[in-house]
This record gives C-alpha cells, structure tokens and sequence, in this order.
C-alpha cells in the first residue's frame, strides 16, 4: 500500500528495506488485526513476532493458520495474552490454546483451511465475499447466507484483510519482490497481498535484478518493508525413515 | 479378527489407479502411501502446499522448511511442485484431487461425515477437512467401525457435529468395507474371520447385505 495512505515515514523509492525490528514494526499497536504467515512453524517470520512479543502489544485480532507451539511461535503471544480473537484453522498444537478459550479469556473464530486461504487471498484482491461449498450443513454456515448454484449449496464467505501482515520469505530484492522456499510459501503470499502494511522477513536481501522476472512468487508492490531476519527454523515432528 | 490400522489401510490402497493425485488425511491414511501397488505410480498432494510428497527423509535429508499436512518432515519426489495455500486449495475445491484418504468419528446413511469435533472433549478445529469433502468427488472413509464401548459409528444420523454433508460413499472400517447407495449402506466385504452377524450388530445405520460377502484380501 501506498506510503500515503498510511501516514508513515515514507520510504525511498522503491527501497523497502529497513534495518531494524523497530523500524519494521513502526506504527504496529495495541488492538490491531495482524496476519501471520506460517503452517504451523514452518514459514513463520520469527523475528517479527519475537518483536510483538518483546512490545507488549495487546488486544490483537491474530489470523494465522495455526497458533504456534507452546514457547515458539504465535504461542509466545499466547502466553503473554496478547491475542483478543484468533482466527485459524487448526489449534491442536497448543495446550495453552485450549485453556484460554475454554476460560473465555480468548474469541476463537476457526475457519476451515481453504477459506481461510481464499477469504485472504479475496481480500488482497479486492473481492468482497465468494460463495464456497465449504462447510455448507455443518456449524460453519450458521448465520451466513447460502444460495443454491447448479443443485448445490454453497456459503457466503467474506474476504479478510488486516493492518498488519507479517511475512517470511526465502529471498527478497530491495525492491520487495520475494521467493518463497518449499512448504515454507503457504500462507505467506496471499498474506503478502492481504496487509495495509505488509512487513516480509527474508533470509537473503539481494539486488534488483538478481531475482529472475519469471519466477517472482510476490510482485514487490504488496510488500511495504523487508527484514533480514535469522531463523531457528525449529521442526515440530521430526520424522524420519532409516538410512 | 478385526483389522489393523496397518491393514485398513492396505484395502484402502487396492482403491488406487495409475496415475492418481490422492490427498491423504492425518492418521490412518497416511499409511496408505506404503502400500501402493507395485507399478502404479501415484502422486501425493498435501494440502500445506506440495504436489509429489515422498517418504520421511533420511536423517541427513531433513529440511525444515519441507512438512505435510501433519507438520511431519517429509521429502518430495522428482516432478514435484510446491504451491501457496490458495493455490493447494483451489486443487482441492476445484475437484482436481482423484481420491481422498480421510479418518472420521462417525459417518451416517446420508452421506453426513463427523471428523472434527468432540464438544467439550476436543475442538482443535477443522483444519483442511471441510474442504477435503467438499471439494472431493472420490472419498474413502478409514475408521473404527464401532468405539471401544461397542457402539457403532456407522449411524442413521451422526451426533457429533458435521464436516460435510452428503458426500460419502465408501468406507473402509476395522470390520468391513461399505458402500453408500441410495441412502443404505451396501456390505461389500467384510475383514478375514469376521462374520457378517458381528457386522450387522455394530452397524445402527440401515445395512443391505448381499447373498455372499466375500473377505477382504489383506
């Protein structure tokens, strides 16, 4: 999005680079709704979200596929309840999970898995609602309207957007352009599209140029701020055959 | 003698066809993938954004930034593809997936499948499920065919709040393998040494039984 409509520091041309968590974050603040990338620890931007944790932010609308583990990832934000709602598909990982939205400490909004993609994937793309077989008949529907196209029933979904997506990304050119690595994408590029301010923490910074044309997962005009961050990359299930 | 998850899933795996996309559920299906038929050549599609998921990696092999659907380290076949979530999603509802492998609570003779919740006992959410039998035109169900406490999971109407509606067919349990038709489910065969009498009393929904109900071969 543009530097205009955010009031920001504006950046130099078409260099999103910026040099520190602070400034990466700047503008980031209480009761915001913020997207995180990730399936479960795999893609997660690590860094970004050590730094929320580290702001004390609080009364965060969260939406991410998953919530973390306890002690890494979204969970840290858990433990520091800093999270009002979370939207996500899945919340299996996380004992702490339970327990606060048992307690009602915490709004769970759970979403299948392919709404939730497409509902951001819509919002980056200036689509409003769709229509999706998804969850028709089942608890999912309540409340939502359905319409019968060609004999069969289908749920009006809206898009989501947010003020904040945080991102990871393989590599990044300074002009934002970013490549994914592996099953580390997921949600990341909708994400990317989906945020007022998208902030993306890659593992490599490289050169314009440097990045092939053709093979650019995100177009660098999603990508608001880039961050050359370290991972730990932690594994939640290794799993191996014998040599 | 009542199946095995090893062998559920070894029935399950008779269902493929050369040239598949199966999408693999967490649990039992994904023993599917051991049992492929010598020859056949299948791809795995896990909906965390790969098309040609492999076996586990060697330890030397182990890539964080490669996991299935289960968050498992995996490895990926020569010819795979990975993709985003939108894009994995859109294979899945669009129909594109061949077969569908998933685990369930309950199913019932509407088709109905409960696979997701257990109010007050568990509510992880429903992950990639809900889209998995919507967006699948080939399903097979692996399941208990009834709970430990010996009652049936194959029921007129599930209690157990639903993943989808009207969209099962055939289902591969412990004691059997079901097909859905017009509304009864059809006993197709029945696993080794087990009769169709043990069958019928852990079955509530309306079972059609055949003259001759053959074993499986497992």
């Amino acid at each position: 999005m543009s530097a205009l409509n955010t009031g920001e520091s504006v950046r130099k041309g078409f260099n999103k680079v910026v040099n520190s968590y602070q400034e990466a974050l700047t503008g980031f603040s209480d009761n915001l709704t913020v997207m995180v990338g990730g399936f479960g620890l795999c893609g997660i931007p690590e860094g970004l979200i050590r730094t929320v944790y580290d702001m004390g932010v609080k009364g965060l609308t969260c939406i991410s596929n998953n919530a973390g583990v306890d002690g890494f990832g979204l969970g840290i934000w858990l433990e520091k309840r800093q999270i009002k709602t979370m939207i996500a598909s899945y919340v299996g990982e996380n004992a702490l999970f339970e327990q606060l939205y048992l307690s009602g400490e915490m709004q769970v909004v759970l979403t299948p898995q392919g709404t939730l993609a497409e509902k951001i994937r819509a919002g980056g793309a200036g689509i409003p609602a769709f229509y999706t077989a998804t969850g028709y008949g089942t608890v999912v529907a309540e409340g939502k309207e359905t319409r019968e196209y060609n004999g069969r029933h289908y749920v009006l979904e809206p898009a989501l957007t947010a003020d904040f997506s945080l991102i990871r990304a393989y590599k990044a050119d300074t002009m934002g352009n970013l490549i994914y690595r592996k099953t580390a994408m997921n949600f990341n590029p909708m994400m990317a599209t989906a945020g007022k301010i998208t902030v993306a923490e890659v593992e490599e910074i490289v050169a314009p140029g440097e990045l092939d044309p053709e093979f650019i997962h995100t177009p660098g005009i999603y990508v608001d701020r880039v961050i050359l961050g370290k991972f730990e990359k932690r594994i939640e299930q290794r799993t191996v055959r014998p040599a | 003698m009542a199946l095995s998850r090893e062998q559920i899933a070894q029935r399950i795996a008779q269902e493929l066809r050369d040239g598949y996309y199966v999408n693999l559920g967490i649990g039992i299906p994904t023993l599917v993938a051991n049992y492929i038929p010598q020859g056949m050549e299948v791809l795995f599609q896990s909906e965390n954004g790969l098309l040609g998921m492999g076996p586990f990696p060697i330890e030397a092999e182990v890539d964080p930034d490669l996991i299935n659907a289960g968050k498992q380290t995996v490895t990926a076949v020569t010819g795979s593809c990975f993709f985003s979530s939108a894009e994995s999603f859109a294979m899945i509802r669009g129909g594109h997936v061949d077969l569908t492998v998933l685990g369930a609570f309950e199913v019932d003779q509407a088709g109905n499948i409960a696979s997701w919740m257990i109010p007050g006992k568990l509510v992880k959410g429903m992950g990639g499920a809900m889209d998995l039998v919507a967006g699948a035109d080939n399903i097979i169900v692996a399941m208990a065919h009834a709970n430990k406490a010996g009652e049936s999971k194959i029921l007129k109407q599930c209690n157990l709040p639903l993943t989808g509606v009207h969209c099962v067919r055939k289902v591969v349990t412990d004691l059997a393998v079901l097909e859905l038709i017009d509304g009864k489910f059809h006993l197709l065969e029945r696993a080794p040494g087990v009769s169709v009498d043990e069958i019928r009393k852990l079955t509530e929904a309306e079972l059609v039984v055949p003259s001759d109900v053959p074993e499986m071969r497992v």
